[in-house]
Formats: C-alpha cells, structure tokens, sequence
C-alpha cells in the first residue's frame, strides 16, 4: 500500500512492489529517429560512421586516428563475402602505427579485446567494454567514456 | 619579332583609321584645293570636319603627330622594357644557384596541407599560365624562345599569381622538388613577366610559393623555438630577404587553426570532438597548469580510496572492472609537440603548458600569453573553468591562517592535502556541497585508519542542503557521520585566527572551533578574465561567459565547462559545474567548431557518492528550492552503491575490504539520534523536481542505470498528473 506524506513542499511516497506491479500510465513523447539533436550511435542514420561517437574513445583522434578512420572505413564499406578482406592494407598501416605508440595502444590487451569483441569495431578497438556498454543503458557512461569507470587502462 | 606583330597589331587599326583619315583628307584637301567652290557634296566623311581646307590642315597636322608620337612612345616602351629585361637577367645569373636547390624541401612539406586558394593553381601549372599573359596582355615583352611555344591561356587567375609572387620569391614557387633545373627556367619566365608588367606591384611580401600555406603552417615558426625550424625556413627567410625589403616582424607570431584556451576536461573534450570530425585537424591547448589534461571526480574521490602509498606520484586508481587508469586522459605520447603542430602530417593535438593567456584580440584573431608570445587563430574555445572560492575571513586573517588552509581544485591540491592529513591530527573542511561532503567522506574513512579528526561545518542544515530535499539532506547528514566525520551545521565562520599553531574558527552563534587545517569548499568563481580584453559578455546571474545555445559567444569563439553560462533550450539559462558538463558541452564546443551547429540538447548528468550507503546520480536542474516529490521503496541490503557496482559494473566506488563486511547491517537499519521514523525509508527511489508542474530534474536515489528514462523524462518537459506513474518507469524494486 503506498503511503503520501507531505513536508512542506515536498511529497514523499512511499511505495511496495504491489503498487508498482501495474504499468505506467505515464505518456512519454515519441521518439524521432532522425532527430538531428540527438546524441548518435556509431553508425548515423545516413549509415556513415559517426567518428565522434564516445564509444570509439580516442580512435579516431589520436595520433593513429588517420588510419584508423581509413582501416575502419573500408571495412564499414566492404561488400566482400569476408567483410574487411580488402581491407588487409588498411589494417596493417593501422597496425603499425599502433606499434609506434605502445603506451596508447597496448598490444596485449588488443587481443583480449578482440575476443570479447562482437561489434563491427574487432580488429581496432580496444575499448569494446566500452562499445557493449554504450550500448546499453549503463548509467555512468551516459555522455562520454572519459569518466573514470567506463574507461580501460589506456584510451586511444 | 613576336613583338612587333603584336605591337602592330595593335597599332594597325589605329593606324588604319588614322591613315585612312590622313589620306582621305589629303584628297579632300587636295580636291578642294583644286576645286575650292565646288559644293561639298553631302557625303561628309564622318571623321571629317565640316570645313574648309584650314580645319582640315590642322587636323591631318593632329592625326600625324599622333601617329608620330604612338610611334615614339611604342619605340620607347620597346626599348625600355629589353633594357630591364636585360638588367633583370644579368642579375639573376649573378645571384647563386644554390636557392633553387634548397626549393624542394619547402614545397613536399607546405603541399600536403595543401589549402586551395583563389589566386593559386597547383605550382607545377603556372608554367603554361604564366607564359600566358605575356601573349594576353599586349605589352613589349622581352623576347623569350620558349614563350612561343606556349598556349593561351586565360590570364586572369595567372597574372594574378605572377602578381602575388614577386620576382626573387617566384622562382621558388616553380621549383618542384627534384625538377631543379626546370625551376630555372621558370623563375627566368617568371621574372620575365614580372619584368614585363607595367606595374610589377611593389612586392612587400615575397613569400614563397604556397602563399595561403604559411598562415596554416606557421605554426611552428621562429616564435615557438627557432631552433627546430625546419632546415629550408631560414633558407627561404634569406631568399626574401635578399630579395625584396620585406619587413620582418621581430616578434614572429605564430597561427594554428584550433585554439583552446584551458586544459581541462572540457577543452580535452573538445580537442577529441575536433579531430574526430575534421580530418588531420591542428589543435593547441593552451593551459597555466604544468600537466596535460586530466579528469577531476577521482581527486576528490577514488584517489583518496587506493590502496597504492604512491598514489599520489602516479595518480592512478582503480575502475569498477578492477582495472587501473591514471587520471590523465591520455598518456604524454598522445599528444604533439607545439613545435611540430604545423609540419605534422596528419595534425595532431599540442598541449602548451605553464603559459597564462592574458590577452584576447577577437578583431585580430589572436591571443597574447604571459610570456608576451602571440598566437592566431581561426577558431577558438574558451574553457578556463574556474577558480576556488575563498571565505572572506580567512583571505582576511593573514599569512599564518592561508597557509594551512587549503583551496581544493588541482591535482596539487591533492597532492598537498594527502600529505597533510598524514600529518595534523585535526581536519576542517568548511562547506556542505559536493566537493566538501566528499572530501570528509574520504579524509572520514582515513581517519578510522589514524586518529585524524575530520570536521565538517557549514551553514545549511545538512549536507547537500541545496541539492537535497531536507528529508533527505538530514538523512544524508547522518550517513555521513557514520564515515567519521563529526558534523557542525548551521555555521557561519565569523572570524579564524591563527594561535599556538593552530587554528581557531569563531562562528557567529559563538561556537568556537579549534583545528589544525581548513580545507574551504565553497564554491568556484568562473574564470572570465578575458572577457574583458575579448570584449564578451559576462552574466550577471550565474556568472561565466554568456554563450548562445550552440555555445557561442561571437561567430568564432565558443565557451564550454564551468565557465560557460549558456542557454539549455529545454531547461533555460543556466552554468552547470560537473564533470559530464563538461564532457558534454566540451564535445558540442568541438563540434560546433567544425561545422555541426548543434546547441546544447544531450542533458548532461552528475552523481555523488557519499560512504558505502550514499550512491546517487541526477540530471537537469536539482535545487532544493523547487518542490519535490520523491518515490521511494523500502530499502534492502543489496541497494547500496557497493552492490551495485558488483552486479551491473557500472559503479565508480571502489571499496576496501573493510567495508564489506560493515556495510550490510548499516545499510538496512540505521539507528536513528534524531528518532526520525522514515529513517530507513530513504533507501531507494527516484525524486522529480518541479517547475511549473514539469519535471525539470531528477535524482536517482540508489537506484543505478536508469539514467536513460530520466533523461527522457527531462526531454520530453511534459506535465504529468501523477508522479508515482512516471516514478513507474523506473522499476525502483528492481535490481
């Protein structure tokens, strides 16, 4: 049984399981897919990429961001049966940047990465508890992955 | 011989006419000489006065003088222009070959951050543009085999570009890298045509070849550190030197497209958001402090919870997953060189730190460091958050009171306060807020470890007395006094005075408090030093830079983070001072500053955490001023911060092994001082604040990721009826 009280201004309410068992009936507006104020996922509406997307944390911006964005892109936009097997240029030049830049990329944690990957973003990112997580409504990592909790040791 | 068929060209029809004049005349006067009465017949040559034979005199007199002088002055020109062209010549041949050589350097590097520019087509072009206008324009020109042999060409955008390139600096601007010997010849023909232009302009800057690239790529220039300017610079710098007067600036200032004043989260945000959006983007931050960027929340928090005793040199602490990040967002390696900012090939991110900027020219587009170094910029952002605000009693009290108290906001603050509550045996943290409650939650839980004493005082009734409800505030208070710390509301400092080495705080209502240091949490005054200089608008009611919804405060500055007082279409004018803000507002600067023209829509959030109990997270405007209605469920064990960082992992409260086993009878039931019989009931739910009956904030009370339904909530801005309906959607019970 819920229970009101009053104190001053405020309300306070007081509720069980039971009162809340029946749905709400509270109206929320609809949303619109194409709200171009909208925060966006990794892939916009257009299907382009969406570089800014925290989920990619600092793929796209830091100092491998040129080839990243190459690497990534093709492999977005290959039609090939293996998806990415054109790409292979793309990856390596990737690749060997990261090399360049061990403190920003640790190579062994790309492999473990890689195995928890599903997303698109496999071969690249490292921050795929990032990406399953923007993806889900995790609370802390709301507007960017900046935030202490939602980051791996190192962003790119 | 080419000239002279152009010059005759020229020349021919006038000469025509004038001939045709002069013999036409010549019969006519002739005729009429002979034949003075005959009537002249109505067939009067236009040219030719109605007249007798005298006007006519005077005018073939006219018409052959002036053929004679066309004639002379034709001559003239001719000789003139080989003579030049002759002078030009020999002192080239004079002057040394090695400039050619040095050429190819300059023109691989300025050519990738190629910039189209009006007057300039690719360098290896101008060869058969150049030659051009020496056919279109119809001067004298020196003879030069080569120039037969080129096409016409349309002038326009070549003259032009011979204009711009004056003699001694063009033959650079040919020379491709390699074709050395090529770029001889074309410097000559440049030469030539300049030579040949009546008007070569004064040449006041002989610039090298891509003319539009130095302003992008001087970045680096001698003003930054001479030292590592690339070889072929000085090369160039005495080229034109040598060349044409041009005046150098002693003082060379230096450009960079993306300017960011403040090396915060907010401008960090910012220079990611650039970079994601526009490609090989060129970012500088400029920052006073000594350190790259780094996240806040964890100084005040996690930091103060690391098992690690050298926490304080490596500034790193442990996330929910258990694993280690430094409070830095990126390592040193991420970042560039402000020197190498302009040569770097796929841009880049510099960080300058350690300089003040103290002087905005928006009309110039450029800012003056304390170092009296300049920079310009095309766009600039704002985000030099803010200051800590003083008490002024303590300000008042002297040199022996400032020392020991501490004004919270660096990453040398903590520092400083790490090692002082290692060593004084009484702590007194002044203000009630966020910063000030979790700092006596954090130096409360050291203190069970020492025999520290930890004070809290402020003049609200309880902690987050204007955030929270006051059921809630008194509820929040006790937990707190749980974490050790002992609790003075209601308090306002009257005066503090240093004695015996200590510290006493008088209050008003005659409290007096005796300790060894105050840490002073009351609040941050945005800074908008240059706003005066800038000339930009400050706000009266929240302070900060006022800035539209897009965050712009004039067509090429924006302003974001804590000093920001901008316009939240949905919520209203306000200056939000948290972490994600300025995430958010830092991202949207970004943004915004490569094109998107977005305002500001995704509501930021905030969340707090105070001991083991107290976990909250809240969005849009949460003032305990505005009436409230809060749901809430009965709480269990598992509802606490801790609990739900193991379930969900989203938690940023990192727990040591002794709060695990104390945290679960607490949480449940909470023997109460004040007898107050809800006092377990506050143990989860959702509160909504109100204004004008629409939700405009909303704080999730122990009750974690469901930030999403909040924030749609506040989107939508509609009235609902009942709350508890909406209090619904959010599955309080669930876990």
């Amino acid at each position: 049984m819920s229970s009101v009280r009053e104190e001053g201004k405020d309300r306070i309410i007081f509720v069980t399981k039971e009162d809340h068992a029946s749905p709400s009936s509270a109206e929320l507006v609809e949303e619109d897919p194409n709200d171009p104020y909208e925060e966006r996922g990794l892939i916009l509406p257009s299907g382009e990429i969406n570089w800014n997307c925290p989920c990619l944390g600092g793929m796209a911006s830091g100092p491998c961001g040129t080839e990243f964005k190459d690497a990534f892109s093709c492999f977005h936009y290959s039609k090939e049966e293996v998806k990415g097997s054109d790409c292979l240029e793309n990856f390596r030049a990737m690749q060997e940047c990261m090399q360049r830049y061990p403190e920003l990329y640790p190579q062994e944690d790309e492999k473990e990465q890689q195995q928890q990957q599903s997303s698109e973003t496999k071969p690249t990112s490292q921050d795929s508890a990032e990406t399953s997580g923007a993806n889900s409504s995790a609370t802390k990592e709301d507007s960017d992955t900046t935030k202490p909790n939602t980051d791996d040791s190192v962003e790119s | 011989m080419l000239k002279c068929r152009t010059v005759w060209r020229t020349l021919a029809p006038l000469a025509r006419t004038s001939s045709t004049v002069c013999r036409q005349n010549a019969r006519r006067a002739g005729l009429n000489n002979g034949r003075l009465p005959a009537c002249v017949p109505a067939a009067h040559m236009s040219t030719a006065p109605a007249g007798g034979g005298r006007e006519n005199q005077l005018y073939v007199l006219l018409v052959g003088a002036t053929c004679v002088g066309g004639a002379i002055y034709a001559y003239r020109t001719v000789k003139g222009d080989s003579q030049r062209y002759q002078d030009r010549i020999d002192e080239i041949s004079s002057r040394p070959l090695k400039t050619f050589t040095e050429e190819p350097a300059t023109p691989t590097q300025s050519e990738p951050p190629a910039a189209p520019s009006p007057a300039e087509p690719s360098p290896p072009a101008p060869d058969a543009e150049i030659l051009a206008p020496i056919e279109t324009a119809d001067l004298p020109s020196a003879d030069e085999p080569a120039v037969e042999a080129s096409p016409q060409e349309a002038a326009e955008p070549a003259a032009a570009l011979i204009v711009e390139e004056e003699p001694p600096a063009a033959e650079p601007a040919e020379a491709r890298p390699g074709v050395v010997a090529e770029g001889h010849i074309q410097g000559y023909l440049v030469t030539l045509v300049t030579t040949i232009l009546p008007e070569p302009s004064p040449p006041s800057e002989p610039t090298p070849a891509e003319l539009t690239e130095p302003v992008a790529d001087s970045e680096s220039p001698a003003a930054e550190s001479a030292a590592a300017a690339k070889p072929a610079e000085p090369q160039l710098e005495a080229v034109t030197e040598s060349g044409d007067a041009s005046p150098a600036s002693h003082k060379v200032s230096s450009h960079t497209p993306y300017l960011l004043i403040g090396g915060g989260t907010a401008s960090f945000a910012a220079a990611r958001s650039i970079r994601a959006r526009d490609p090989g983007a060129r970012v500088l931050i400029v920052t006073d402090e000594l350190v790259p960027p780094y996240m806040r929340p964890p100084l005040s928090k996690e930091l103060w919870f690391s098992d690690d005793p050298s926490v304080t040199e490596t500034l790193r602490f442990k996330q929910w997953n258990g694993k280690e990040r430094s409070i830095y967002f990126q390592p040193p390696s991420f970042y560039i060189n402000a020197e190498e900012l302009g040569s770097a090939e796929n841009g880049g991110v510099a960080v300058l730190t350690g300089k003040k900027v103290v002087h905005m020219d928006v009309r110039g587009n450029k800012i003056k460091l304390d170092d009296d170094t300049e920079i310009s910029y095309d766009k600039c952002l704002i985000a030099t958050g803010g200051v800590p605000r003083n008490l002024q009693v303590i300000e008042r009290a002297g040199e022996e009171v400032m020392k020991r108290t501490t004004l919270f906001r660096k990453v040398e603050d903590f520092k400083s306060l790490d090692k002082v509550s290692r060593n004084v045996k009484s702590i007194t943290i002044i203000g009630g807020g966020f910063l000030g409650s979790e700092l006596a939650c954090a130096l409360g839980r050291r203190s069970t470890e020492s025999d520290l004493e930890v004070i809290q005082m402020y003049p609200e009734k309880g902690n987050m007395g204007k955030v929270l409800p006051e059921y809630l505030s008194n509820w929040t208070t006790e937990k707190v006094k749980k974490e050790g710390v002992k609790i003075i509301s209601e308090a306002l400092v009257k005066s503090v005075v240093s004695k015996d080495d200590k510290l006493e705080i008088q209050l008003k209502d005659g409290r007096l408090v005796k300790t060894d240091h105050i840490v002073a949490a009351v609040g941050l005054e945005p800074n908008v030093d240059l706003a005066k200089s800038a000339g930009l608008e400050v706000d009266s009611d929240f302070g900060g830079f006022r800035v539209n919804a897009e965050l712009q405060a004039r067509s090429n500055i924006w302003v974001a983070g804590d000093a920001a007082c901008f316009y939240d279409i949905r919520l209203g004018r306000r200056r939000v001072e948290h972490h994600d803000h300025a995430v958010v507002s830092g991202r949207l600067a970004g943004e915004n500053m490569t094109g998107a023209n977005k305002p500001y829509w995704h509501q930021s959030m905030f969340w707090s955490d105070l001991g083991p109990d107290v976990g909250y997270e809240a969005i849009g405007i949460v003032d305990s001023s505005l009436p409230t209605v809060g749901v809430f469920a009965k709480a269990t064990a598992k509802d606490t911060p801790k609990a739900a960082t193991e379930e969900s992992g989203t938690g940023i409260r990192s727990e040591s092994e002794t709060e695990h086993t104390a945290s679960s009878p607490v949480a449940s039931s909470a023997p109460s001082p004040t007898g107050v019989q809800h006092k377990d009931e506050y143990g989860k739910g959702v509160i909504f604040y109100l204004r004008d009956k629409v939700v405009v904030g909303i704080i999730l009370w122990n009750v974690f990721n469901r930030m999403p339904i909040a924030r749609k909530i506040i989107k939508d801005g509609e009235e609902h009826a009942d709350l508890n309906e909406v209090a619904k959607l959010f599955n309080i019970h669930d876990d």
